[in-house]
């Protein structure tokens, strides 16, 4: 079935040609993609301002700056690591449903077990190829249907 | 020149560079990014490495020519030079840098230097390589040819 809106991927990646590599992965598999280089940045344009939710007490989709559907976020960056930007958004009632992929240029286990015990729904090894990507879109699809501006579509 | 034996040569070229090492199949996996909706990828993604291994280099080279030397800040630029050579595919640059990074962690300074020339000589090579590359394509298109699919 067709699908009416493309899911909105925010990447977070200090290295720009990262960035360049993760954005052009991205929209070659039909993703809408914003790309940024910090895990501040990313908190920022996610609705989350320093340690404060804005809104918290309410729960209106509209207070998001953004809508995403995936983040995924370096591991190795400086001033906070993607593991740190992973808990933030698992401890933020807004927006801990939004799956987190963390990507790494290092295979260590104890990092990647990390990572997945804090609620990431993947761990990549850089450089990410097309069939890592490919590997996302069931995580998206699960977030797909929100009842408030989007047809209900079933598969 | 025709453009059938401009295209033979860049094969053989391209095909030489990934034999000897200098490219591995990240690059490929550049090269397939890029479409008519994204003509440049490649060469976008190449020139910034360029100038970010450039700059990494002098940072590099100052940082090791300090009396102390700081091995942090040397390690720092090392595993970024690792993941950019990494991500379009300098496989002898990257190499050089996995070896540049144990001898970081040894902190040894001689070694690290020596490493840096490695990682120099390497990184010049790979340029020169990838721009005669781009040059080939380029008289290529210029002659109204397509430029060979590699796989």
């Amino acid at each position: 079935m067709a699908v009416d809106t493309q899911f909105h991927v925010l990447a977070v990646d200090d290295s720009l040609i990262d960035r360049m590599l993760i954005e052009r992965l991205l929209r070659t598999s039909s993703f809408q993609v914003t790309a940024v280089d910090s895990g501040t940045k990313a908190l920022e344009l996610l609705g989350l301002q320093g340690n404060h939710e804005e809104g918290e007490q309410e729960q209106h989709e509209d207070h998001h700056d953004m809508e995403v559907n995936l983040i995924i976020t370096d591991y190795c960056m400086p001033e906070m690591t993607g593991y740190d930007l992973l808990r933030k958004i698992k401890e933020s009632e807004n927006l801990k449903n939004i799956p987190v992929v963390i990507m790494s240029s290092e295979n260590i286990p104890s990092r990647i077990n990390r990572c997945l015990e804090e609620g990431a729904e993947e761990f990549l090894l850089k450089p990410v190829q097309l069939s890592d990507v490919d590997r996302l879109k069931p995580h998206l699809m699960r977030t797909k249907s929100r009842p408030h501006d989007q047809k209900e579509e079933s598969e | 020149m025709e453009v059938s034996e401009m295209q033979r040569q860049f094969v053989e070229y391209s095909q030489s560079l990934f034999r000897e090492g200098y490219l591995d199949s990240q690059f490929t996996q550049l090269q397939q990014l890029q479409d008519e909706s994204n003509p440049d990828f490649v060469m976008e993604v190449v020139t910034l490495f360029f100038e970010d291994s450039e700059r990494l280099i002098r940072d590099l080279t100052c940082a090791l020519d300090q009396q102390i030397v700081d091995f942090k800040t040397v390690d720092a630029h090392v595993h970024q030079l690792k993941g950019s050579s990494s991500s379009i595919g300098a496989q002898r640059v990257k190499n050089a840098c996995v070896e540049f990074r144990n001898f970081c962690e040894e902190q040894n300074a001689d070694a690290c230097r020596a490493c840096l020339q490695q990682v120099n000589q390497e990184y010049f090579l790979v340029k020169s390589k990838l721009q005669t590359l781009f040059t080939m394509e380029q008289q290529i298109v210029a002659a109204g040819g397509s430029i060979p699919i590699m796989d």
